[in-house]
């Protein structure tokens, strides 16, 4: 029922919270190697969405699919489905008692069941992928946002995830820092990987993804490949917004 | 003169005994109070419902329970239950129980201190909810707690002297045996107290080292 390279499903996503639907039946299939970007003003549920795939928040209805198995109602299983979803936050996330290097291993070690030298390579070779081999015994609060940013990206990557959700991951950086972010996830997407991007970043998004989906209130509004999108009405209305965000 | 040749040669191989039955007391009780303290805090923030109340139970309980008291139904009530305790058993216990409540308050308190947003990233990268409190919560919590553990532990070297209210000869206890039988009540006391002194003093450096050896930069001074 799903076409073969078809990474990940998801249908009729919905939740509420309290009084207020979040996401109303949101669908949409994620091929190997697309690069899939949700633009909207906050509150539209773009987050949400992304926790949902992942059961960090359990939707109210609708399932997930990654390569056909259902993650939704997973049961003690989620932590297997959770390992293979990659996942990048505004705030990073990082674990503050830990180096650049133990933030990258730890998952490795305790979710992989890795050896020690091997996870170590392993860390250090994510760490070098992003640019960050030298900051590798730094801690947390020894990082620019951006590097921690990087950190926390090379941590997903290294349990090499079939797809990696970014939550906003430039929207905590100073204006300066958000280049070498985007840098970073630019490659991704250039070496195939299959991401789901949330962000305020209108350029960049136009610029890395093959299909562009406009939130607002819960649903996907528009969507399509950056080009068709340009001159649609919810663009127009979304780069408002973005405009408005980006003078405060 | 020959006050110094009571301390030198009668008082301090007689507080000796009581001393090493002091430390074995702390030594006894402290590491279990702060794993029980550990484990109470985990539940309060982390624990299903039935878990949460018995660990608010629990803190209320040995909170509000003098521990005199309670080393007295530890030792002269259980028997009667048919629980027989010998006097430094029942102290240990007594210490374990009121030293763990207390933990486990600086405990939740550091655990509560932490950013959420740790906890989801380790349920992101895969890792079960256990994982996440032994490997990125504990480890953080247990550093910012150490400042409150110490005070506790402080406290636990004076009140393990209520173990001489039942019958446990250790440093206060053996000191009013000496005191009592040759009438020094100053000398004695003054020297047990000493004793104590050194005793916290030892402690504070020691916690002092402690907190530097695991510090994290940027973390322990709750940056965040």
């Amino acid at each position: 029922m799903t076409t073969d390279d078809t990474i990940l499903r998801v249908e009729g996503l919905a939740k509420s919270f309290g009084t207020t639907e979040v996401l109303k039946e949101i669908s949409f299939t994620v091929r190997k190697g697309e690069t899939k970007a949700f633009i909207g003003p906050s509150g539209t549920g773009k987050s949400t969405l992304l926790r949902c795939i992942n059961q960090l928040i359990v939707p109210d209805r609708g399932r997930v699919y990654l390569h056909g198995e259902e993650v939704t109602h997973a049961g003690a299983k989620i932590n297997q489905y959770r390992a293979k979803i990659g996942m990048v936050f505004q705030n990073f996330n990082l674990f503050d008692h830990l180096t650049a290097l133990r933030n990258v291993e730890i998952a490795l070690l305790k979710v992989k069941g890795m050896k020690e030298g091997e996870a170590r390579e392993k860390a250090l070779f994510e760490l070098r992928r992003v640019g960050l081999e030298d900051r590798a015994d730094h801690y947390p609060a020894q990082l620019s946002g951006g590097q921690a940013q990087r950190v926390s990206i090379a941590r997903a990557l290294a349990m090499d995830p079939d797809v990696m959700l970014f939550d906003e991951p430039t929207s905590a950086l100073d204006p300066e820092l958000t280049g070498e972010v985007l840098e970073v996830i630019r490659e991704l997407a250039q070496n195939g990987m299959t991401m789901l991007i949330v962000t305020h970043e209108m350029r960049f998004a136009l610029s890395i993804a093959d299909e562009i989906c406009f939130m607002e209130h819960g649903t996907i509004l528009e969507r399509g490949p950056p080009a068709d999108l340009r001159d649609s009405p919810a663009f127009e209305r979304t780069r408002q917004f973005a405009g408005r965000f980006a003078e405060l | 003169m020959d006050q110094l040749a009571f301390i030198a040669d009668i008082l301090l191989p007689a507080l000796w005994g009581g001393l090493l039955v002091t430390l074995q007391l702390i030594a006894a009780a402290a590491p279990f109070g702060v794993l029980i303290g550990a484990g109470i805090a985990v539940g309060r923030v982390y624990g299903s419902r039935p878990v949460q109340y018995f660990s608010r139970a629990y803190v209320a309980f040995f909170k509000g329970c003098p521990l005199l008291l309670l080393l007295f139904i530890l030792y002269f009530g259980l028997p009667s239950a048919g629980i027989s305790l010998s006097p430094f058993t029942a102290s240990v216990l007594g210490f374990i129980f009121c030293n763990s409540a207390y933990d486990s308050e600086y405990i939740r308190g550091a655990i509560k201190s932490i950013r959420e947003g740790q906890f989801t990233a380790g349920l992101a990268l895969g890792m079960t909810r256990g994982q996440v409190i032994r490997n990125v919560i504990l480890p953080q919590a247990l550093r910012r707690a150490i400042p409150g553990l110490v005070n506790e532990f402080v406290y636990l070297i004076k009140y393990s002297s209520l173990a001489y209210m039942i019958t446990v000869i250790e440093l206060t206890g053996a000191g009013k045996m000496v005191a009592t039988r040759y009438f020094t009540y100053n000398e004695t006391f003054l020297v047990i107290g000493l004793v104590y002194l050194s005793l916290v003093t030892v402690t504070t450096i020691g916690a002092h080292l402690l907190e530097r050896r695991v510090a994290v930069p940027g973390m322990a001074s709750g940056r965040h």
